[in-house]
């Protein structure tokens, strides 16, 4: 049953493709949600920009609320009336929206476009399509950066996450996440857990005993930011002398704002973010929609988008084509978290482990931080 | 508001009064001049007053009501929500009832099939991953179980559907199995129609009342029950949700395994073998056949697609949830839990909750009171400086008060940290040693600090508008009485402006105790309050049960603390103005 219907789904939608799509009856407005600040930035220029140039008549409106997507997107769904057309979100975020039935499913071979080297989408993205609702768009890192001029005199730089953890070579402050996601995996690593044995060990009571005991070895050295903007001005301030943060963050503390600030790439999680679209929209807006996300989403634009930020984009055609940073002129590809050189020792953050520990830890995490 | 002298004694006779003295007359009725009883002419006359005056406020009680009342009533109601669970797997939920919790044993395999139609609709309508996550909250990892499951429940229904389809193509169309199950021009099962619309209006928490274009057939659903109710709830959703046309569409896996499950049924054997109308000759076939189709283990066949379900501790939480309302989520926000065994206090290592109502208590006191030292002095001076200079003043304690909030967090962060001004200075003058700078922000220290900052308007406003009216020569006479300085003060003066200490702590404390911003960014691990897990939970976890129930323990505890107040100060003794 499957099968037939989804050939003549299949059919229907590559004959209306060109048409419906394409010209059709489309709404004249858009609502785009997104973070704010350096990254919504670069999604202006990369995408809104040249996708206006090219459809006169349409307008765009930002709202800067994706932080609070999940449940701004589960009220207004409750009340009947959701104002949004194009939502980036975080993949964890989409997977729940996709669970709640708040987000559209894609299919996404059909709806986005192929790869300038004619891949399937579906190819082109591979394993990035965590949910069938979502559309990614960068791969972004949560990592560490470091003070080099504050590290004590003989101490060697650090090349490993388990610096965090040796406060006697490397006396001081540091700062991680309010949260129990990547913490537990990094304290674990850092106490001899093999990195494939992670969550198998996080699962039992005593590797959860286990993560804490070794947090609690750094516990009072530790400020915990819940802001991505918190790291990066700790660093600069001198507050702390290593941290945790977005990595885009510390390419701007590094490249834009010259501080004496360098990656630790060591054991980075990669995560992803990319677009989804709000379930149930009228027709002509998620006319209007599929096609900016169609646009947005192709192998150049992804590949724009990394003039203006450190993040990587999410097609595999997508990576010859990133160039220079559009203002600074330098060449972004090292600064990628997925550039090989940065990437020799990484994880991926597991989304289906997380969706079903992430209450019951973070409970846990909150009571062990109050303590 | 302090005395309450009715306006009779300025304006002479109200109508309350003249009703009261009408009541008082012993000598017969006091008639009006239209020869009424005056009693009876008075309360017409105030009823009509009082009619006019409620007109006049209903639109601002309307408007309060549905934009303020309606909504956090709504939100609060969540805290004892539940019906998601019988929502989502109604059969399930009664098959489940029988089931003993204290053994060891799992359910009888009647539970499971009756999960594996209840869940594989709930898969259809997209509502089975909410179940779980609503699940989760109780009990770690059954968030994964569901959407697995859900993912394998069509692979148990082909189970059927390939025996059948290889028995006779006519099984794969669409128009076929319509011609069978749509009653036509024949007698239709109008009640199974209806109770289908309910459950699937129930489960998707629309209303179904839309025309599909089919009803089942009377005569099929008295010899194939299971199947007919499937295949309805299949027309239902694919005409009403996916919008498509039923006749169109090939039925659910689920429609072939009750279809699989009616026919090995030996009681509706007769049934069958008697049946005359569409699609006689082919069920009469398979009926032949049946010795051909599977006989599932639905047991086994869950536990194959995820081993939790061969855990009993799931099925305890399933069964235990399974309420339209539940005291749970008000018991985790207390730190205890609900478990089949009843009530029980939540592991060590999870309690919080208790602890961040504790201390989001006594820091908000600690902030009122810290606001009272502060914004006392400021707002004597205030209202003791001749009216110019007490203006300019006044803008400099207004001007932090039209700043942002997040810039004034900020600010304190640049001051308070250990890399800061304060620190710097400290340090320049030799006061603190470099290695050892003092730790002011991160802990309660720094949520003190700024959120005293944020609200000492709050304090100084009602306390400056009280000491205005606070005559001069009140002082005066008790000075010229003999009082020293600190006597007139403390015996004259100071029991004159308690009206503005009683209202510029109620504003901060109520103000205090709901702020969860600046605790976020200067309160650290030690100086965040409950009000960020409420945040937490509506904003990120997603668990609005949990901070509708923290929510309401809030609310609870506000208007408990008020009205001790009421009861000791006095609310009358609260001044906002002159």
């Amino acid at each position: 049953m499957k099968l037939t219907t989804s050939l003549l789904a299949t059919t229907a939608l590559a004959v209306s493709a060109g048409g419906a799509f394409a010209g059709g009856h489309m709404a004249d407005e858009m609502t785009l949600v997104s973070w704010g600040g350096a990254y919504q930035e670069s999604q202006q220029r990369a995408y809104v920009e040249p996708y206006l140039e090219m459809n006169p008549g349409v307008t765009a409106v930002w709202d800067s609320s994706s932080n609070e997507a999940v449940a701004k997107l589960r009220a207004m769904a409750e009340a009947g009336n959701v104002t949004w057309d194009v939502v980036d979100v975080v993949a964890s975020d989409a997977i729940r929206l996709c669970d709640e039935g708040l987000a559209m499913e894609i299919d996404h071979d059909e709806m986005l476009a192929q790869g300038d080297d004619g891949s399937d989408a579906s190819d082109d993205f591979g394993d990035l399509l965590v949910s069938d609702c979502f559309i990614p768009q960068i791969v972004y890192s949560t990592t560490a950066g470091y003070r080099s001029d504050l590290l004590p005199e003989g101490a060697p730089k650090p090349d490993s996450i388990c610096a965090f953890f040796d406060t006697e070579t490397y006396p001081g402050q540091r700062s991680l996440e309010r949260r129990p996601i990547n913490n537990m995996e990094w304290a674990l690593y850092c106490d001899g857990v093999a990195k494939e044995d992670i969550y198998d060990v996080l699962e039992t009571e005593e590797g959860q005993d286990r993560a804490f005991a070794k947090l609690d070895t750094i516990k009072d050295s530790v400020v915990w930011w819940s802001a991505g903007a918190d790291t990066p001005q700790l660093l600069a301030d001198g507050e702390v002398i290593m941290g945790t943060t977005y990595n885009g963050r510390l390419f701007s503390v590094i490249e834009e704002q010259n501080q004496p600030v360098e990656m630790l790439w060591d054991m980075q999680v990669f995560d992803l973010d990319g677009w989804i679209i709000p379930a149930d929209l009228p027709e002509d807006r998620l006319a209007r929609a599929m096609d900016f996300v169609r646009f947005a989403t192709d192998t150049q634009r992804l590949a724009d988008q990394a003039k203006y930020i450190s993040y990587g984009p999410a097609r595999a055609s997508s990576a010859p084509l990133v160039g220079q940073h559009a203002d600074l002129g330098i060449e972004m590809a090292p600064h990628m978290p997925t550039d090989p050189a940065n990437a020799t020792n990484t994880l991926l953050y597991n989304y289906e482990w997380w969706a079903d520990y992430r209450d019951d830890l973070d409970a846990k995490f909150q009571a062990w931080l109050a303590q | 508001m302090t005395d309450a002298t009715g306006p009779d004694q300025v304006t002479g006779a109200t109508p309350d009064n003249a009703i009261r003295n009408a009541d008082r007359a012993d000598n017969g009725p006091v008639l009006a001049a239209d020869g009424t009883p005056l009693k009876r002419s008075l309360n017409r006359a105030l009823r009509r007053e009082k009619t006019r005056a409620l007109l006049l406020i209903a639109p601002l009680l309307l408007f309060i009501l549905i934009t303020f009342i309606a909504p956090i009533a709504d939100m609060l109601f969540r805290s004892v929500e539940n019906a998601i669970v019988e929502d989502t797997l109604p059969a399930t939920v009664e098959a489940l009832d029988e089931w003993d919790s204290a053994t060891e044993e799992l359910p009888s395999p009647d539970v499971f099939r009756a999960l594996f139609f209840d869940l594989f609709v709930a898969a259809e309508a997209k509502e089975h991953t909410q179940l779980g996550t609503r699940l989760n909250y109780e009990q770690t990892g059954i968030s994964s179980t569901f959407r697995s499951t859900g993912r394998g429940l069509d692979d148990i229904g082909e189970l059927y559907q390939d025996v059948f389809e290889d028995q006779n193509e006519l099984w794969e169309e669409a128009d076929f199995w319509y011609a069978m199950m749509n009653a036509g021009d024949g007698a239709a099962a109008g009640d199974l129609l209806a109770a289908e619309r309910a459950r699937m209006a129930a489960l998707t928490d629309e209303p179904k009342d839309g025309e599909i274009g089919f009803a089942p057939s009377a005569t099929i659903a008295s010899i194939l029950p299971r199947t007919t109710r499937e295949y309805t709830a299949f027309a239902i959703l694919t005409a009403l949700v996916e919008e498509d046309v039923v006749a169109e569409e090939e039925p659910w896996e689920a429609v072939f395994a009750a279809l699989g499950l009616d026919l090995q049924d030996q009681s509706l054997r007769a049934g069958i073998e008697g049946y005359s109308g569409p699609g006689a000759a082919e069920l009469q076939a398979a009926l032949a056949n049946v010795d051909s189709l599977p006989v599932v283990d639905y047991r086994a066949a869950f536990i194959e697609e995820d081993d939790d379900w061969g855990d009993p501790e799931v099925w305890r939480t399933l069964q235990t949830y399974s309420d339209r309302y539940t005291m749970g989520y008000f018991l985790n926000s207390i730190d205890l839990q609900l478990t089949p065994d009843g009530i029980q206090s939540r592991p060590e290592d999870e309690q919080i909750y208790i602890l961040l109502f504790q201390r989001t208590l006594i820091m908000s006191m600690a902030i009122t009171l810290s606001c009272i030292l502060l914004g006392y002095p400021i707002a004597f001076l205030l209202a003791n400086l001749p009216l110019r200079t007490a203006n300019v003043l006044m803008i400099l304690v207004l001007l932090p008060f039209w700043t942002s909030l997040l810039v004034r967090t900020s600010a304190w962060k640049v001051l308070l940290q250990q890399q800061g001004v304060i620190n710097d200075i400290l340090v320049w003058i030799g006061l603190v040693d470099d290695a050892n700078r003092l730790v002011m922000i991160n802990n309660q220290t720094g949520t003190i600090i700024a959120m005293t900052h944020i609200l000492l308007p709050f304090m100084i406003l009602p306390l400056y508008s009280v000491m205005k009216t606070i005559p001069p020569a009140y002082v005066r006479a008790a000075k010229s009485l003999g009082a020293t300085d600190w006597t007139a003060f403390w015996r004259v003066y100071f029991p004159n402006s308690v009206p503005g200490i009683g209202a510029g702590s109620i504003l901060v404390f109520i103000l205090a105790i709901g702020y969860y911003i600046t605790p976020e960014l200067v309160g650290g691990t030690t100086g965040v309050f409950i009000s960020n897990r409420i945040a937490y939970h509506i904003s990120s976890s997603l668990n609005w049960g949990l901070a509708a129930a923290l929510g309401s323990i809030l609310l609870a505890a506000v208007l408990i603390l008020y009205w001790t107040y009421d009861r000791i100060v006095g609310i009358d003794n609260v001044k906002l103005g002159g």
